[in-house]
């Protein structure tokens, strides 16, 4: 039985009317039932593809190429820290150190509260205001790791 | 000094509304266009104004878009490529937030020179507040008759939609894109057939940058020669030019196509930080060779970075200072193409681990002799033409060019089986 609510077949039925092709709007799907349930399980993956007419195997090649699709279980708060070049220059080696101290994880890994999940990332794109991170959808620019522990607490 | 891209752009970075667009003269150009000009006249101008691709690799747009057969069939498609992701890059995202309707006014004139009736922004995903700004101006267009059905009555018809990318940097390669597009994984297509012929869903589609697509309305208001007078050189126009790294005030800023590399980094971005010395940059993202201290006066355009040896590429460079270790920098610059690498062909899939693994085994102190030999072997061999894409030709770039103006560097680590840097930077 399918699973998806009527909320997100509403959203993947929005998504479709902007593509030629039921296929295509695969990815969106993705995303609309990863914003819904915070990542994608093999139940959910199945339900998707057989709502966007796909096999499970071919929609399955399309979310394990993507890292914004999450294929595992994550945590309630994605911190996704930039390790592209300009925020190495400026120090994001000490910024993840930092983080993964304080949070007891490392890289790929969810605390086991399940409140945060770290991942590095490549250019968050605001290079001039390195180094930088990402929480959920908010953006931390000129960061200093005196500052980390205050922004985490926002989330907890 | 002239500003066209960025003159509107408030201190507080606050996005102009529909109305405040207009205000200011927005959409003057699309209704000249759809009053005055044929689409083969929207082409001329654009040809004539010599405007290149301001995503990277600098392609003619006027000339991009005459391969467009104008009398196919619908649907055609223009998408605006706004999948910033080139490392040390970050200028399409000021357009992006601050002024969304000279965006989306570009991409309907070049959607009308192209006689493409449907568009999409491919949005990057970590742009949030671009999403929100573009749905909103999108809204607005609709709204007002810019967007739908028959547009200021011209009987010209524009659909537009925002999509916003999972993620991977091989979206913004422009076939990667369109099989994105698509729903499928964004994997390089192979050429021909060109996307003009044959792009999203097998239709003559047009995939231009963001900073390209805003260059239109002003070009078409105001012509090619007064495209050309913006410059300093042959090259014409303006350009977002940003500098990151240990500078003193890393920004952007919209200046004169082929300001010089020395007016950039002393005089714009204030020079380095004390106590640390230039030593080399990646003028335009991580894919572009190093330039060094003898390149400062090197003009920042098209034609004169390429005579220098590196490409102007995205023109946001990333700068690299004497205390900050070139073996560690351009480790960094290759993982993040070897993990970037979409695994389609061989060479690219298999050779940048390797070389992330050999260039971190120099940077521990493991290195040996034969490396340095196996680094510029992998140069030839993931150079162009070996690959089925430009990722892995664009990992060598800074690679390559690290090998040779850094060389005592490498030897270094490799002599001394330790990196020299180890007690000033803590990145170890």
């Amino acid at each position: 039985m399918n699973m998806l609510t009527i909320e997100e077949k509403l959203e993947i039925d929005e998504a479709i009317s902007h593509v030629p092709v039921r296929k295509a709007a695969g990815i969106e799907a993705l995303k609309i039932v990863q914003v819904h349930r915070r990542w994608i399980s093999d139940e959910s993956l199945q339900d998707v593809a057989d709502y966007m007419s796909m096999t499970r195997e071919e929609l399955d090649s399309v979310a394990t190429f993507y890292n914004m699709l999450f294929r595992k279980p994550v945590g309630r708060h994605i911190i996704l820290a930039c390790d592209s070049i300009s925020c190495w220059v400026m120090g994001y080696e000490s910024i993840r150190a930092h983080l993964s101290q304080h949070l007891g994880i490392g890289l790929g890994e969810t605390t086991a509260d399940g409140c945060f999940t770290l991942l590095p990332n490549c250019c968050l794109g605001t290079c001039d205001h390195a180094p930088a991170l990402m929480i959920d959808n908010d953006l931390y620019r000129d960061l200093k790791v005196e500052e980390l522990k205050d922004i985490l607490n926002k989330y907890t | 000094m002239e500003r066209p891209l960025t003159q509107h752009i408030r201190e507080d970075q606050r996005p102009l509304s529909l109305r405040e667009y207009e205000k200011v003269g927005g959409y003057q150009a699309l209704r000249k266009t759809l009053k005055d000009l044929s689409p083969q006249g929207v082409q001329q101008v654009v040809k004539e104004s010599n405007l290149r691709g301001r995503g990277g690799a600098g392609f003619g747009t006027g000339l991009k878009w005459s391969f467009v057969p104008l009398d196919a069939p619908k649907p055609k498609y223009l998408v605006a490529n706004a999948d910033e992701m080139e490392p040390g890059t970050f200028k399409d995202r000021i357009l992006l937030e601050c002024t969304p309707h000279q965006l989306i006014e570009g991409m309907i004139i070049s959607a009308y020179a192209i006689q493409a009736n449907i568009s999409y922004v491919f949005l990057r995903w970590a742009y949030k507040v671009a999403a929100t700004v573009i749905t909103r101006a999108i809204a607005e267009a609709y709204e007002a008759g810019y967007l739908g059905k028959n547009i200021l009555g011209s009987g010209f018809d524009l659909e537009m939609h925002l999509h916003t990318g999972v993620g991977r940097y091989m979206c913004g390669e422009e076939t990667a894109l369109l099989n994105s597009l698509e729903g499928k994984r964004a994997t390089p297509r192979a050429k021909p057939p060109f996307p003009q012929i044959s792009g999203l869903f097998g239709r003559p589609t047009i995939v231009n940058n963001v900073e390209t697509l805003c260059n239109i309305p002003h070009i078409v208001e105001k012509g090619a020669s007064w495209f050309q007078s913006l410059s300093r050189t042959s090259d014409p126009g303006t350009k977002i030019y940003g500098v990151s790294g240990k500078v003193k005030k890393p920004g952007a800023w919209e200046l004169p196509m082929g300001v010089t590399l020395r007016e950039l980094i002393e005089d714009y971005a204030g020079g380095m930080q004390d106590g640390l010395t230039f030593k080399g940059v990646l003028p335009g993202g991580a894919s572009t060779d190093f330039l060094v201290t003898e390149h400062l006066d090197v003009k920042m355009d098209y034609p004169s970075v390429a005579a220098a040896g590196s490409r102007l590429g995205t023109g946001t460079m990333v700068v690299l200072d004497d205390k900050t270790c070139p073996v560690g920098f351009v480790k960094n610059l290759e993982h993040f193409f070897a993990q970037e690498s979409c695994g389609y062909c061989t060479p690219c899939r298999e050779g940048l681990p390797w070389i992330e693994k050999i260039l971190g085994s120099i940077d521990d102190g493991d290195g040996r002799e034969e490396d340095l030999e196996l680094l510029h072997k992998h140069v030839k061999f993931l150079g162009p033409g070996n690959t089925f894409c430009a990722l892995a030709p664009g990992a060598m770039e800074p690679l390559e060019s690290a090998l040779r103006y850094f060389k005592d560097d490498f030897e270094r680590h490799i002599h001394e089986q330790r990196c020299p840097y180890h007690n000033h930077n803590g990145h170890h």
